[in-house]
């Protein structure tokens, strides 16, 4: 399929590598996040507490006499304080803003505390006396898969016939693994502020990435319409996911408070609390069975994958279906099942984290290919590229057709010369054959993601442009800034279609009542869709400039332009700014609001039919490790990079996202590792026990270039593709990677190797291996 | 008796009389003095969000250290400039490590980039160093960013940090540096009365009031006490403060070992142990970060007792020994009996760690130490082990053997000592004995580190290693971290 689009460099601000409309702001200390907020006159500040050796059982009795009488203290909430429904949930109504008559994980909110310093609720929350009838909690997959517990009904994609195809395949083999979980660690943790109005309005300062979600929980927890409910918020300090559903609680217990108090509230939770009450990245068993041929070639797939969702539903639909459309990663199965189970477990209940489910469903996916690659003696990379969707072979196990596979194709083939992948396999293998103690491993990876919420309604956006009549412009939509660099695309796109320089356009903070009815800033869709209300704000209010100007000064519309700060007339030019002015003057409106709507999506859920994606964003990493057989200890020597972003709307930004994707994902599948105790008690709630990585993880020899694309073959943005979550399975290379190195060890065997690959997980699998080499002789 | 704390804070000199033994830096800035700029990202100094730049007289001139203002008490600024992330741009200029940050794209979400601003700060300040990745690395370990994966600021610290120090506070060294030395007035300071932060000058003075008051909590770094406040807000009515105590962050290198204050950072000690052994200056720089490395003390990680300190094990090996005071009474004690049990020291009511002397090594001795962990910088051991072989002619003809994180103190290997002796370094079958005996030494725990199974298994890998490396093999074969042959990426 051939696309041609128009050139990058035909854009003047648009494609253009400007630094993050904040980051003079961020260097210098003034980037203003909400805990930076000046303080209003009466603050209040508000810290959940909860009931800390309990897991999950009835509340027999809840003594908070102490708590009342602690110094500083203005007020103590429970769920009987709530006005309206005790409720955060983001749509099923099972997540309690307070715990009420039972417990049902480690951390629930029990109560709250309203105190005049942060340090006196601190000290209060923690006099609470509560009884619990303690109730033998269900913490594992294992656990779940045996009491037969679910969230939500279990899943399914079908295609072909499974079964016949499994029985015709000349080989067989089969296997499971465990994927861990991962706590996003923004940087900035969890923070709301809430002021109270007149007539029951509540305006909230929320750092969370789906500002109208937040406003409908503050309105029902409060009892009051959503319109007497305003979200705010300029820029959170990290997000990841973490603050899609996650911020709603907070949000509510600073509004609940401050309806309470008539005071402004401010609920800013703790580092150790955070990660206690939160929800993480869903941890997974993946089960799978699989047919192939002589040539590695999969003839049908059985998939299996148990995900732990915690005590309630949360985003858990979505999650696991994302999971599911991955499960194929790049990958064609002619036959397929793939099959999921949203487990309940009495802990904390799993949320949105970049990639969305995506991550774990391809993981699994190359254990596939790289059992079927080491079963056969051959090298990994060949057995990837023998199952690449191709022409004729492109039809993925929901239905979608993929038709951009050349991109796939183009990218992994250009990223094996640039990586001398061929070259290096042969200097791995010597490597490994002179060395006992420390064993290299190599792996080159794809990355095909679906872009688009796969909940249809979700895809939609609105953004709201006014031009002032001195020229300058005011910009808002419905997308957060979360780091990623949403606003400056977003502003980017309005300086291009006006014809200005970026600082005419005045960026603005989202805001419930600027722009109403917003989905969530996630699914990698930000850009995609608040560039594109943007742009036909823009749009219409350029259109009635130039319909003015060509009566004005009777000219031709075609003969009008705007560039460079002006407005071309023919032979003519006037500043933008003056334009405006004469517009204005003659009653031309110059306020609009832009709405955009996702095309061709299709997607039913119920009969699993349709098209759940716009397009599909490509990428693919090369990743070489040493781990050593004696500690299990692992380096990661190098990385090569090669991703698709389509026609870039910012090169700098989207280099930002991929490394920064990759980086992260590299931690989930390495030094992130979650460990709740046997009562099921989170053990690792500090950076101080979780590991993220740290500078010195990342090697050297980084090597990440964009591909130059023909242009998204879709019609988005100025042809350009989203960047946010893909990035994060290009990780993906370097757990290969370690199972090559383990690999090395015995051939034929297959590393039974979980993630994350910490010290003890890679030791663990060596010793298996070992073991079976012992076995076998 | 000086009744405030006073210290350098954008040229001018602040007193502070009133405020609780166990306020923080960061609190103060952003509750007391509305400066917001400084974040709090974990509150327990892990993440270096808080970062803040101390600058004290170090020999002949101004040296700034990075440190997590979270967990640091106000009154451990006594003495010192204080500069934060709102005080490097002058009159709307940024300062270079902040340009060269917004060059690189070296920020996205931003909360952790004041950190970073003031670690480079540090970096850009620091006198004698090479443009050396790792040396960057290093430097950042105490930063996490979430959102960049690190390289544009690494690049951004490559481009800045490395030339001639040229920004308004090097122009004004020598005055700051007079400024300073004013401050340090050699009189005893409290602030407070039955709740007090007290910051003696003399090792007389801290004697005396230790005796006086055993209830009371000696910091050094508070980079542990600090968490005590931060995360289970115990309440200490009063700190004792080592910092300003003359003479107790002494290191005195003797041809025979060092003699090292209780008072002594890491950061200062870590040059002097990096030449006692490579792999004792690379286990000083993976304890912590930078900026825990510039508060904590040596001292203060044995005098804590914790079973997972990362310094005992290996001083242990290498025979170290402690000396303690009380009152007037002084005693010496050898570092492994200074550790009972768990939470349990030799150490009596109002009895005080001085100072450690540890051996250097003979020619015929070898020594190993290993640190096992899940993230190679900045983390807590999950294992730890040193090893001091003591050979002649290939005869082993002593055997000091400790590790951390396998018992309820730092421990030795008795089993695994005895077993050695005897067996040669030019026959790794005599080895087997000890390799054996090392499993049975240790009952370890399971925790959210490792499991009891890694921790055994990894202990007798380490021996293994020692063994390997000390008969002969090139640790590029046996070790993917830590190699002895690279440059120590020690600067100042």
């Amino acid at each position: 399929m051939r696309h041609e689009h128009p050139a990058p460099h035909e854009y003047s601000v648009v494609n253009k590598p400007t630094v993050h409309d904040s980051a003079v702001k961020h260097v210098s200390g003034t980037a203003t996040y909400i805990d930076d907020i000046r303080e209003p006159a009466g603050l209040l500040h508000v810290v959940p507490g909860w009931c800390r050796d309990a897991i999950r059982g009835r509340i027999i009795s809840m003594d908070l006499e102490a708590v009342r009488n602690a110094s500083g203290v203005v007020a103590v909430l429970t769920a009987s304080d709530v006005p309206g429904k005790n409720d955060c949930s983001p749509s099923l109504g099972d997540d309690p803003v307070f715990a009420e008559g039972e417990i049902q994980f480690y951390g629930q909110v029990v109560f709250a505390v309203v105190a005049k310093t942060r340090d006196e609720a601190r000290r209060a929350a923690l006099l609470a006396k509560i009884e619990v009838e303690h109730v033998t909690p269900i913490l594992t997959v294992g656990d779940a898969i045996d009491a037969d517990i679910t969230v939500l009904p279990d899943y399914q994609f079908r295609k072909g016939s499974p079964e016949t195809g499994m029985a015709q395949a000349g080989r067989k083999l089969s296997g499971s693994m465990r994927i861990g979980g991962q706590e996003h660690f923004y940087l900035e943790g969890q923070v709301a502020m809430a002021l109270p109005g007149e007539d029951g309005d509540m305006h909230v300062y929320s750092s969370t990435q789906h500002p109208t979600e937040v406003q409908h929980t503050v309105a029902k927890v409060l009892g009051q319409p959503d319109a007497a409910v305003t979200i705010e918020v300029r820029r959170m300090g990290g997000g990841f996911g973490g603050k899609e559903s996650q911020a709603n609680q907070w949000a509510a217990l600073a509004a609940i408070a401050a309806r309470a108090t008539g005071a402004p509230c401010k609920c800013r939770l703790d580092r150790d609390d955070d990660m206690i009450m939160t929800g993480k990245r869903h941890d997974f068993r993946a089960d799978w069975a699989v047919g192939f041929d002589d040539g590695g070639q999969i003839r049908a797939i059985d998939m299996q994958y148990f995900a732990r969702c915690g005590y309630s539903a949360d985003l858990s639909l979505g999650v696991v279906d994302r999971t599911m459309f991955h499960s194929d990663n790049s990958y064609y199965y002619p036959d397929a099942i793939i099959n999921t189970r949203r487990l309940k477990t009495d802990t904390v209940s799993n949320t949105a984290f970049r990639g969305f489910g995506g991550p774990q469903g391809t993981l699994a996916a190359e254990r596939v290919i790289e059992a079927i690659a080491i079963s056969l003696g051959k090298d990994p990379l060949e057995i990837r590229k023998a199952n690449f969707y191709r022409e004729g072979r492109n039809i993925t196990p929901y239905g979608m057709t993929v038709d951009e596979y050349e991109t796939l194709h183009t990218i992994v083939t250009q990223l094996e010369a640039s990586s001398q992948y061929w070259e290096r396999r042969e200097e791995v293998r010597t490597f490994n054959a002179g060395s006992h103690v420390l064993k290299k491993g190599l792996a080159l990876t794809p990355v095909k993601f679906g872009i688009a919420f796969t909940l249809k309604h979700l895809n939609q956006a609105g953004a709201l442009v006014h031009v002032y009549t001195d020229g300058s412009i005011h910009l808002n939509h419905g997308g957060t800034e979360m780091g990623q660099g949403l606003y400056q695309k977003v502003a980017q796109v309005v300086a291009e279609e006006f014809g200005v320089s970026l600082d005419r356009v005045r960026i603005t903070a989202t805001h419930t009542g600027k722009v109403p009815n917003t989905g969530p800033t996630a699914a990698s869709s930000g850009s995609d869709l608040n560039g594109m209300a943007a742009k036909r704000a823009a749009e219409a209010i350029k259109a009635r400039m130039v319909a003015f100007a060509a009566q004005e000064f009777d000219i031709e519309p075609e003969l009008i332009e705007f560039r460079d700060n002006q407005v071309i007339l023919g032979n003519e030019a006037m500043d933008f700014g003056a334009l405006a002015r004469q517009a204005h003057l003659n009653r031309i409106q110059l306020s609009e609001a832009g709405f955009y709507a996702t095309p061709k999506i299709t997607w039913e859920r119920e009969t699993a039919s349709g098209r759940p994606f716009l397009y599909f964003a490509y990428g693919a990493a090369c990743s070489e490790v040493t781990i050593d057989t004696m500690t299990g200890e692992m380096r990661v020597d190098r990385v090569d990079i090669l991703h698709d972003v389509g026609h870039s709307l910012n090169p700098a930004l989207d280099i930002g996202q991929i490394e920064g994707g990759f980086v992260q994902g590299m931690g989930w599948l390495t030094t992130e590792e979650l460990v709740w105790d046997e009562k099921g008690r989170l053990r690792t709630h500090a950076p101080s026990t979780y590991k993220i990585p740290t500078a010195s993880d990342v090697p050297a020899a980084f090597n990440v270039s964009l591909f130059e694309s023909k242009g998204n073959p879709e019609d988005t943005i100025y042809r350009s593709k989203a960047v946010g979550e893909p990035p994060i399975m290009l990780a993906n290379s370097v757990f290969s990677a370690i199972v090559d190195a383990v690999a090395s060890l015995k051939p034929g065997v297959v590393p039974p190797l979980d993630a994350p690959a910490t010290p003890e997980a890679i030791l663990k699998a060596v010793t298996a291996m070992k073991r079976m080499e012992s076995a076998a002789e | 008796m000086r009744d405030c704390i006073r210290f350098l804070h954008r040229g001018e000199i602040v007193e502070v009389n009133d405020f609780k033994p166990t306020d923080t830096v960061l609190d103060y800035l952003r509750l007391n003095r509305g400066l917001k700029g400084t974040k709090e990202g974990c509150a327990e100094g892990d993440c270096g969000a808080c970062t803040v730049a101390l600058g004290r007289v170090e020999g002949e001139r101004v040296t700034y250290r990075p440190i997590n203002s979270c967990i640091l008490f106000l009154g451990q600024v006594d003495g010192a400039e204080l500069v934060t992330v709102d005080d490097l741009a002058q009159d709307g200029t940024l300062h270079p490590v902040q340009q060269a940050l917004v060059d690189f794209h070296g920020s996205q979400c931003g909360f952790c980039t004041p950190g970073f601003v003031m670690s480079l700060f540090t970096l850009y300040h620091a006198p004698d160093k090479t443009a050396d990745r790792r040396i960057v690395t290093d430097w950042l370990a105490g930063n996490l960013c979430r959102c960049t994966g690190y390289r544009p600021i690494i690049d951004a610290a490559l481009n800045s940090c490395f030339d001639a120090a040229d920004d308004v506070f090097s122009r004004r060294e020598a005055h700051t540096r007079k400024v300073l030395q004013s401050l340090a007035d050699g009189r005893d300071a409290l602030i407070g009365a039955e709740s007090f932060f007290a910051a003696p000058a003399t090792v007389e003075g801290l004697a005396s009031l230790y005796e006086k008051h055993p209830d009371a909590t000696i910091v050094a770094g508070a980079t542990d006490v600090g968490l005590w406040v931060t995360k289970q807000l115990r309440e200490l009515k009063k700190i004792i403060w080592l910092g300003r105590v003359e003479g107790l962050d002494r290191i005195e290198e003797t041809t025979g070992g060092l003699l090292l204050g209780a008072g002594a950072t890491y950061s200062v000690a870590e040059p002097y142990f990096s030449r006692v052994d490579p792999d004792l200056g690379e286990l000083f720089r993976r304890i912590g970060s930078r900026q825990v490395r510039a508060s904590g003390t040596v001292g203060g990680n044995i005098a804590n007792g914790s079973p997972i300190g990362d310094t005992p094990p290996a001083l242990i090996a290498l025979g170290a020994t402690l000396e303690l005071r009380k009152g007037e009474a002084a005693r010496t004690v050898a570092l492994e009996d200074f550790f009972i049990d768990y939470g349990k020291q030799d150490r009596a009511q109002g009895e005080f760690v001085t100072g450690l002397y540890v051996p250097k090594l003979d020619p015929n001795q070898i020594f190993r130490t290993y640190k096992i962990s899940k993230r190679f910088d900045q983390d807590i051991s999950a294992v730890m082990g040193a090893f001091r072989f003591t050979v002649v002619e290939a005869l082993i003809t002593d055997a000091r053997i400790a590790y951390g994180g396998m018992a309820a103190t730092p421990k030795r290997a008795a089993g695994a000592e005895g077993a050695l002796i005897g067996a040669r370094m030019d026959d790794p079958s005599s080895w087997a004995a000890a390799l054996k005996a090392i499993l049975e030494d240790f009952t370890p725990l399971s925790d959210m580190r490792a499991s009891a199974e890694y921790r055994r298994e990894a202990a007798r890998a380490l021996l293994a290693k020692a063994l390997m490396e000390a008969a002969g093999t090139d640790d590029a074969m046996t070790r993917v971290t830590g190699h002895r042959k690279l440059e120590s990426v020690d600067a100042a």
